[in-house]
């Protein structure tokens, strides 16, 4: 997905896992793709370096599709959808 | 020719079929250490590898046993040399050292300070999140009685069983990933 489109896209539920270290955005993540449903889109807040690499990994084991990274100053925003 | 083929691809099927059937997504891990370090990096690979659907069965031995203590539980009617074991060995997971630069307790209570400012999660703290994925601890029946310690003196944890060396085989054999710290 395009950055334009990231910034379009409304999430079902966002996890704020900024400030945590590894593996808490990861357990962050996992705790909250049980609250959304299939299909729906779920944003991760992370200001942990890993998680960029971590995540995209889960959602490939999950079969979550994951839609991609935005960087903000401090932290990222990562998306993806329930499969 | 071709009846040959068919009758290898068969038997390799067979193969296939059981070896999936054999094998779990699973992590198995022997927790060797004593070392707060080391339990540290146990715990948090187990709760990654439970947040990526993995079932985690630890087995913890010999040094690690004594962090698995209850400071707040005392039992009665131990041989002398288990109430010795007892005062000797760490009493929880509160206790327990780096395996390098504990200087005296400084380094440790160093590192527990740099955790705790970069958010690091502290081990009391993941091994609540392991018993809320499902993480199984096993404890090692025979390093227990060696040490004198007793089940009732154990933490409170979700799934936690004592049991022997079988049980691991049995959880590794058929684990994906079996690691030893």
């Amino acid at each position: 997905m395009t950055t334009e489109e990231l910034k379009n896209l409304k999430a079902a539920q966002v996890v704020d896992a900024r400030g945590t270290a590894c593996p808490g955005p990861l357990l962050a993540a996992k705790k909250a793709i049980g609250e959304i449903e299939s299909g729906e889109i779920m944003e991760v807040l992370s200001s942990d370096e890993g998680t960029k690499h971590d995540i995209p990994r889960w959602c490939e084991k999950m079969e979550h599709e994951f839609l991609g990274i935005l960087e903000e100053d401090s932290y990222s925003r990562l998306f993806l959808k329930k499969a | 020719m071709s009846n040959d083929l068919e009758n290898q691809i068969l038997e390799l099927q067979k193969k296939i079929g059981k070896i999936e059937k054999g094998t779990k997504d699973q992590l198995s891990m022997v927790v060797f250490s004593g070392d707060l370090d080391k339990i540290l990096a146990a715990m948090i690979i187990s709760t990654g590898a439970a947040a990526y659907d993995m079932k985690v069965k630890l087995f913890f031995t010999f040094w690690a046993t004594a962090a698995l203590r209850d400071p707040k539980k005392s039992v009665s009617g131990k041989t002398f040399l288990g109430k010795m074991f007892g005062m000797m060995l760490p009493k929880g997971m509160n206790k327990i050292k780096l395996s390098k630069m504990h200087m005296m307790g400084m380094g440790t209570k160093m590192i527990k300070g740099l955790m705790k400012k970069k958010n690091v999660a502290a081990l009391q703290q993941l091994f609540k999140t392991a018993g809320e994925l499902g993480v199984h601890i096993n404890i090692c029946e025979m390093s227990m009685d060696l040490m004198g310690f007793k089940r009732e003196e154990m933490i409170d944890y979700p799934n936690l069983q004592v049991c022997g060396v079988a049980t691991f085989i049995a959880d590794a054999s058929e684990s994906k990933v079996q690691l030893f710290i």
